[in-house]
């Protein structure tokens, strides 16, 4: 547990305050896929109430990373993950840590919108249910409400909140999806990108509703478009061929690469 | 680099390649390749729904019958006298329903005519009155009419199953007869038909000249040889009348002189090629009518208007009986149920659970593999197997009763397992992975997710492939007739799932090996019966499978 007094070298962000206020962190993080590793020492801190960014062309390892974070690998048999993420300052690899609980704790948004073919109140109502969160029927609805009201959602399905959550189009989807991470009153919350099944108009309702959702909860991002990693993160973290290769501030990443891979990636001569 | 190419000398130009000679043929061939394979799939879509044809215009022509039944409508009186209100059910109903028979032919008097009178009714119409009176007691003094059925073989001649003269002869004896109607060996005198023959009186066949004890069957015989020699197994004395050697005795008796040498007689023909020889054809009465009067009162009932072929709902109520017009299905069809249940019950459960931990929990090893390679070799398991099985196991080593449809059930699961676990295991995998994820994503355990999400989208898959399983399962004969589930069941009072009973195709199997004509009809209808109720749980499988293609 030496990382915990190397100094983090963090620039800040917009909302970002000091080195206490980091959400996440990894030290020597690799992940192998049978015998393949697809993941290399990532070391990587996350600050709270901002969006981090993680970007690199496909199979860099950046999903990879993110879905360590709510150990999601674990649903994959042969998918082995070494190393030490905290949370909060808490190792959820440790066998005392129930995972189910971490995942209550750190909230995920796929590629692809992906509600229950159920209605859009039991969407969003599932979480809560399942953790226990409501006390009462008049509870649960408001958490529903809050959660959808959240997520930019609430004027579009308010008369028909009882109907399936697959008759939304693609970007109601997707916000449903994210109040339905929210609904579980997450503390972090992982988007593997969010917007790529959607369309611009779609996309930029996500951005905003990501930008608003910053100032309560730490979001970290996938995202393969380096415009919308420059609109909405804070911070920005490159994956190349499984290697955190420089992660920083993102105005200043993009402007002012230090390594070489970065800016050719940022200028577009790969990926 | 195209120039190249075109400039190299054997290789024809680009432009001139699509529309070359040789271009043109390939594009044809593989238009006429198209058509044929269109026209070898229509031509075995067209074989198949011949066959289908076949099959069921078949069982529909065989099977139609089996659904009216010949009935004639007796009055009757009730009389409170003989039945008890208390008990009605006890009286004796074979007087009063044979009094009432009778009553229509009131010229036929004698104890003999009488009993050969009432073969016309059914044996059971006494039952079919008793359980009217049975099911309505306050008719009890009036004077009722109850239909009741006529046994078996008028059943079928009313209906023109059967009819009631058949040829007396067959195709060979007659084709035989043709011969020596071609060989102007016939003729007939004074309406009566004879065969004419040269006879040669054997001095052999004459013991010690004594003509009264000669053996006439032999000579006669002789001159016949060449017939005999090509009807082979067919003996010629059945075209000559058994008068045939006495014709001849009688000729040789008048005049002694005649042994050593050849006479020309004219030999009687026996009835039936009489028949033939005059009317040019030879009817009996059908065997199954035991004298020609049956018909007559048959005839008379018939004219009187008597007879009348309502709907057999006894085909649906009854239960097994050993008189076809009065054997039903209910019995077979509650065997079925119950079975059907005890499979549902064992092998959806199990079947669930069983794919449901190879395809989410298990790890893939080696055990896994064997265990999935054996899955699919068991559905592959000829059905008899299994009932040796379940013979062996249930009914000899657990001592579970015989013919019971636990054990039937039990044994039918073991058949359906394979398949709801093969096609539950597919409906998990059809689940998107993006369902389970959005589970895993909101903080749902393993079973959390299995159970709310997986599960219930992956149902109407289960059910589809529960639907044909339990289908496939209420068809199969082997297993059920080896653990004696084809038992003779004339009462579905006592039926229950530790009681003998027979299921639908143990039903059919049983009725196909009666030898009364009526059960042929029987068989077809419960056969058209069986394929009813599994065209509509396909179709219930086909329904649920086009829901769960809409559901994303």
């Amino acid at each position: 547990m030496n990382d915990q007094s190397r100094p983090f070298e963090m620039a800040l962000g917009q909302s970002g305050s000091a080195a206490n206020d980091c959400k996440v962190t990894s030290r020597k993080v690799s992940v192998f896929y049978g015998q393949k590793q697809a993941l290399f020492d990532v070391d990587l801190d996350v600050p709270d109430r901002a969006v981090t960014a993680l970007i690199g062309p496909s199979g860099c390892g950046k999903s990879t990373f993110l879905r360590c974070l709510n150990r999601m690998n674990d649903t994959i048999p042969e998918c082995r993950v070494t190393g030490d993420i905290m949370v909060d300052g808490k190792d959820i690899h440790d066998p005392e840590l129930d995972v189910v609980e971490l995942r209550g704790r750190v909230g995920m948004v796929f590629q692809k919108p992906n509600p229950f073919p159920k209605s859009i109140f039991e969407n969003v109502a599932y979480g809560p249910r399942i953790h226990g969160l409501a006390r009462s029927k008049g509870d649960l609805e408001e958490i529903v409400i809050s959660s959808l009201a959240k997520a930019g959602l609430l004027s579009e399905v308010e008369d028909r909140i009882h109907e399936p959550g697959t008759g939304l189009s693609g970007g109601q989807q997707q916000r449903l999806c994210i109040a339905r991470a929210i609904a579980v009153n997450p503390e972090l919350i992982l988007m593997d990108e969010p917007c790529s099944a959607l369309d611009p108009i779609a996309t930029a309702r996500i951005e905003e509703l990501i930008d608003e959702l910053k100032t309560n909860y730490c979001i970290v991002i996938v995202t393969h478009s380096m415009q919308q990693a420059a609109r909405v993160s804070q911070r920005t973290a490159f994956f190349h061929l499984g290697v955190l290769v420089e992660e920083g501030v993102t105005a200043e990443m993009f402007t002012n690469p230090k390594d070489k891979r970065t800016q050719d990636y940022i200028t577009g001569r790969f990926g | 680099m195209s120039d190249g190419i075109a400039q190299s000398p054997g290789v024809p130009a680009r432009e001139s390649c699509w529309g070359s000679d040789a271009a043109k043929r390939r594009v044809r061939r593989r238009y006429g390749a198209d058509r044929r394979l269109q026209i070898y799939g229509l031509g075995s879509i067209g074989l198949a729904v011949a066959l289908l044809g076949i099959l069921f215009s078949s069982l529909i022509f065989s099977g139609y019958v089996a659904f009216v039944t010949t009935k004639v409508g007796l009055k009757i009186y009730l009389d409170p006298n003989i039945i008890d209100q208390a008990d009605p059910g006890a009286a004796n109903y074979r007087k009063m329903t044979r009094s009432a028979f009778f009553a229509y032919f009131p010229e036929v008097t004698s104890p003999k005519e009488r009993r050969q009178l009432a073969k016309l009714l059914s044996r059971g119409a006494q039952y079919v009155v008793r359980d009217y009176v049975v099911a309505h007691p306050e008719e009890i003094g009036n004077l009722v009419e109850i239909k009741v059925p006529l046994s078996d073989p008028f059943d079928q001649l009313y209906k023109g199953v059967i009819p009631a003269e058949i040829d007396a002869l067959s195709g060979d004896r007659i084709e035989l007869f043709n011969v020596l109607k071609r060989g102007g060996v016939l003729h007939v005198e004074n309406d009566k038909a004879f065969a004419k023959a040269d006879i040669y009186i054997n001095q052999a066949d004459v013991p010690e000249g004594d003509v009264e004890a000669a053996d006439y069957q032999r000579m006669v015989n002789e001159a016949f040889r060449a017939f005999y020699m090509r009807a082979r197994t067919l003996a010629y004395e059945e075209i000559l009348s058994d008068q045939a050697a006495a014709a001849v005795k009688a000729r040789v008796l008048a005049d002694p002189g005649l042994v050593g040498k050849t006479i020309q007689i004219n030999l009687p023909l026996s009835e039936h090629y009489d028949n033939l020889a005059r009317t040019g054809e030879a009817k009996v009465l059908n065997p199954r009518f035991s004298s020609k009067k049956d018909l007559e009162w048959f005839d008379s009932l018939k004219k009187r208007g008597l007879l009348s072929t309502p709907f057999t709902w006894e085909l649906f109520v009854n239960a097994d009986s050993r008189f076809p017009e009065l054997a039903g299905l209910s019995g077979a069809l509650t065997g079925s149920f119950l079975a059907l249940l005890v499979c549902f019950l064992l092998s959806f459960p199990i079947g669930i659970a069983t794919a449901l931990y190879l395809e989410e929990f298990a790890s893939k090893n080696r055990w896994t593999d064997l265990i999935e390679v054996n899955i699919n070799n068991l559905a592959a398991v000829p059905s008899v197997v299994f009932g040796l099985l379940g013979l062996a196991v249930f009914l000899n080593a657990f001592g579970l009763p015989r013919s019971a449809p636990l054990v039937g059930g039990i044994v039918l699961s073991l058949m359906t397992l394979p398949t709801i676990i093969v096609a539950t295991r597919a409906a998990l995998k059809a689940v998107p992975p993006s369902i389970r994820e959005g589970g895993y994503g909101v903080g749902a355990s393993k079973h959390q997710v299995m159970l709310h999400h997986v599960l219930p989208l992956a149902m109407p898959g289960i059910l589809t492939g529960t639907i044909i399983g339990l289908a496939r399962a209420l068809g199969e004969t082997a297993p059920l007739l080896l653990i004696g589930m084809n038992a003779f069941i004339p009462s579905i009072e006592n039926m229950g799932l530790l009681q003998p009973a027979m299921a639908l195709p143990t039903q059919i199997f049983s009725w196909a090996d009666s030898p009364e004509r009526g059960f042929v009809s029987r068989t077809s209808a419960a056969i058209l019966i069986l394929l009813a109720f599994l065209i509509i749980m396909n179709a219930i499988a086909v329904f649920l499978r086009h829901r769960v293609e809409r559901k994303w």
